[in-house]
């Protein structure tokens, strides 16, 4: 969903996913999200998860309508956090991403004619839990996707609706582990910008 | 994430380990990291760590403040004239929120601080136990790095860890908070000093490429400025930045905060930047074709309006935190490096020059300033005494060679354009965030940190009484301060904007003061009041050649102005000179 309009100050605005990968370490959530809110920036989505290097956790933070100018600024803070190991900043087209939604139906919608089974193979999502009075419908995907089925269930008495943050990889070549392994190696406490 | 609360504790196997308490190994950790004072308040969640500290005293010497805001403030003022770290003790709850204002003081001026505070048992934590509050997360906004010891085995690696992060890169305040058990409980202490932290890369590679374009830039220039912040301070730069300003020829500027980089009388110092600085460097940052600038980050206080700011100009930035650069004022050339490093690449590139004319420039603005507003600030012949010209005085009968510290309003702004540096390292003040009330024990711990040097704390009237109860600690551990009130009986800076932006609507600025020499002789210190300006000199001289601390109130003009002025949102070039 790239949207192209501009701020009250002109500069083009849009969506950014920030990955940080961290030291896996309590108290780091409240740190990282600080910087948005004293900026007065809305976190959009945040998804926090362990990493195929072990001790390194991930940061997945999607904010919406900032200028790239804001963005970087943002994450300068956050890269300057003492237990962050680094923070990307990418754009939709730089990520592979996915969310994932979870809906629950009463059962009967399912009983009055195939109308909602077919609804949900065409729209790609499984059918996770069948239960006598409610049913369980997941679907991955962009957010508008999940939200398409979303807005076509809702007529059929949508029981309770949840929504994932954002999880994305990145098109680049690198490594995570390469990442970290880089760091470690770099010289004493030394490490130049262009590394990030 | 994980639940993981504690720091791995380094598995690696050192030297001899011995058993002590948790406390014990505080203050060993200490030692170890070369502390000779702390600044400290006890309490009952911080008392094992205090009971230590009993048999500690002949290595460790403990100042006992009157307030929490005193002994952070007072550990900022040993940090900022040894460039050492400060250390401060609080306890638990309004102990450690007391430490808050300095601690958020020393984050914006970058001040290498390790605070520990102590915290209840580890297992009340979260209970709203009695004197229990979050400092971790109260002070997260305000320290470079702060963290919760709930077991003895974490102490060493945390401090090591606390004291490399203040004092490294671009300093600033650590907070270690260490519960009551883990003080209490023994466990096997031994000690290794942090170098290295995989996530924290404090000194930047310089790029090379950056010199030669920052150098292009300057050996082209034909009115080049250079604004000199107090990373050349913490760099310790000044050799570089003056011999590479005498190479290309460049007139120096300096901010709030790297006053006394460069001694005032130097050929090339063109005075002081901001609000209430010199007309020279602030007219000229929007006359000059290259802004250098170094260690210092377009506060403000220095730039006015932004959209009016050096738009002429080419930048180059050199400064070492990469989240300075391109914050406020765009660089045309980052120079992301240590400042002292960055000089020293800088100056073999940089070619021989002069730029005389352009100097004389600043020269002809020193002249309308000195016309216009100097001349008569420091030498009036009636009315009532102006700070200005007690200032003035100040500066002569010190040569300059004092440590001059400061609290926040029309004294602050007066001192610093009046007190003429020449020493390094010898400005000490509340710049980014203002704080009224740090001048008192930012004195007291400037004059721990050096003793043989004189040391004046230049202190309003309304500023005094927010840690006037320091006087009790200058008291008690004899710290010779000298302590000069410039009393206008008004919160003078308030009431000038009152008057210049609010048609005069003196609101609640007006102060009913006491009798402060009675205060002062309460606490057995000496004082002297004077209110004519026939005895000043006499006073003064008493008052700097006295022995130990002595207080001196002087009764100023009520309503003095302090000019020249930027007003707020307006351009540096709008400076007003009355
Ligand atoms: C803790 C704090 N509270 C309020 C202010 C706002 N403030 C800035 S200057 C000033 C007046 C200071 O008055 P005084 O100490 O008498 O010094 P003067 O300006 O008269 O020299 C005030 C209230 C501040 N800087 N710090």
């Amino acid at each position: 969903m790239s949207n192209s309009i501009n701020n009250i100050h002109g500069d083009k605005v849009r969506d950014f996913t920030l990955s940080v990968l961290t030291e896996d370490r309590a108290g780091l959530l409240n740190q990282i999200t600080i910087i948005f809110t004293r900026r007065k920036i809305n976190i959009d989505s945040l998804n926090v998860s362990t990493t195929e290097v072990p001790g390194v956790s991930r940061f997945t933070i999607v904010i919406q309508s900032v200028s790239k100018d804001q963005v970087e600024k943002v994450v300068k803070q956050i890269r300057k956090l003492v237990d962050v190991l680094g923070a990307f900043v990418y754009e939709d087209d730089d990520v592979y991403y996915q969310e994932i939604a979870l809906y629950k139906v009463p059962t009967d919608v399912f009983l009055n004619g195939n109308k909602i089974e077919t609804l949900v193979r065409n729209s790609g999502a499984r059918i996770l839990v069948i239960e006598k009075d409610h049913i369980i419908i997941e679907k991955t995907g962009h957010k508008s996707d999940t939200h398409d089925l979303y807005d076509k269930l809702m007529p059929h008495g949508l029981l309770e609706f949840v929504r994932s943050g954002r999880i994305a990889v990145s098109k680049s070549k690198r490594k995570t582990e390469a990442f970290i392994q880089q760091l470690e190696e770099a010289k004493s406490n030394r490490l130049s910008i262009k590394d990030f | 994430m994980s639940s993981t609360s504690s720091l791995e504790v380094e598995k690696k196997k050192s030297p001899a380990s011995e058993r002590v308490t948790g406390s014990e190994a505080v203050l060993k950790c200490l030692l170890e990291e070369n502390v000779e004072v702390i600044f400290g308040y006890p309490g009952g969640a911080i008392m094992p760590i205090y009971d230590a500290l009993y048999s500690y005293t002949d290595k460790l010497n403990h100042i006992l403040t009157r307030h929490e805001q005193g002994a952070v403030h007072a550990a900022q003022g040993f940090a900022r004239v040894t460039g050492k770290t400060g250390v401060c003790f609080a306890t638990s709850g309004p102990g450690a929120t007391n430490l808050i204002t300095g601690i958020a003081d020393a984050q914006i001026d970058s001040t290498p601080l390790v605070c520990i505070t102590g915290q209840v048992f580890s297992h009340l934590l979260g209970t709203d136990a009695f004197q229990e509050t979050d400092v971790v997360g109260i002070s997260m906004p305000v320290t470079k790095w702060n963290y919760q010891v709930t077991r003895p085995e974490e102490i060493p690696y945390a401090i090591a860890k606390g004291f490399y992060i203040a004092n490294s890169g671009r300093p600033g305040p650590v907070l270690i908070d260490i519960t009551k058990d883990a003080q209490l409980k023994e466990f096997d202490y031994s000690y290794e000093k942090c170098e290295k932290i995989r996530s924290y890369h404090p000194y930047p590679i310089l790029d090379e490429k950056s010199i030669s374009d920052a150098a292009d830039l300057i050996n082209k220039a034909q009115k080049p400025l250079m604004l000199v912040g107090q990373g050349v301070l913490i760099a310790e730069a000044q050799k570089e930045l003056i011999a590479f300003a005498e190479k290309a020829g460049i007139p120096m500027a300096s901010t709030l905060m790297g006053l006394s980089a460069v001694p005032n009388n130097h050929p090339l110092y063109v005075g002081y930047l901001g609000m209430h600085g010199n007309y020279g460097p602030n007219v000229k940052t929007n006359e000059c074709d290259v802004l250098i600038a170094v260690g210092m980050r377009f506060d403000d206080r220095v730039t006015g309006n932004l959209d009016k700011y050096a738009k002429q100009a080419k930048v180059i930035h050199i400064e070492i935190d990469p989240a300075e650069i391109d914050k406020n004022v765009k660089a045309d050339v980052a120079v992301n490096a240590d400042a002292k490093e960055a000089l020293q690449s800088l100056i073999k590139v940089t070619k021989e020059n002069q730029h005389k004319s352009w100097l004389k420039e600043f020269r002809d603005c020193d002249e309308i300033e000195f016309e216009k507003i100097i001349k008569t600030a420091t030498n009036p012949t009636s009315g009532g005494i102006l700070m200005t010209e007690v200032m003035k005085k100040i500066s002569d009968k010190t040569k300059g060679k004092a440590i001059l510290v400061t609290d926040v309003g029309q004294h602050q702004m007066v001192a610093s354009r009046y007190y003429a540096f020449d020493d390094t390292k010898s400005n000490v003040t509340s710049g980014g965030l203002g704080t009224m009330g740090f001048c008192l024990p930012a004195a007291m711990g400037a004059k721990m940190g050096q003793p043989e040097k004189q040391v004046i704390a230049v202190i309003g009237d309304g500023g005094f009484q927010m840690t006037i109860q320091e006087l009790g600690t200058i008291f008690q551990s004899q710290i010779g301060v000298k302590i000069l009130i410039l009393n206008n009986n008004f919160l003078g800076m308030v009431r000038q904007w009152q008057e210049l932006f609010h048609d005069k609507r003196y609101s609640f600025t007006e102060l009913t003061n006491p009798n402060f020499q009675l205060i002062s002789q309460g606490y057995g210190i000496p004082s002297q009041k004077i209110e004519e300006r026939a005895d000043l000199d006499a006073a003064l001289d008493q008052w700097l050649n006295s022995d130990g601390p002595q207080l001196l109130e002087v009764v100023v003009e009520k309503e003095e102005n302090v000019f020249p002025m930027v007003p707020a949102g307006a351009s540096v070039s709008d400076i007003r000179l009355g």
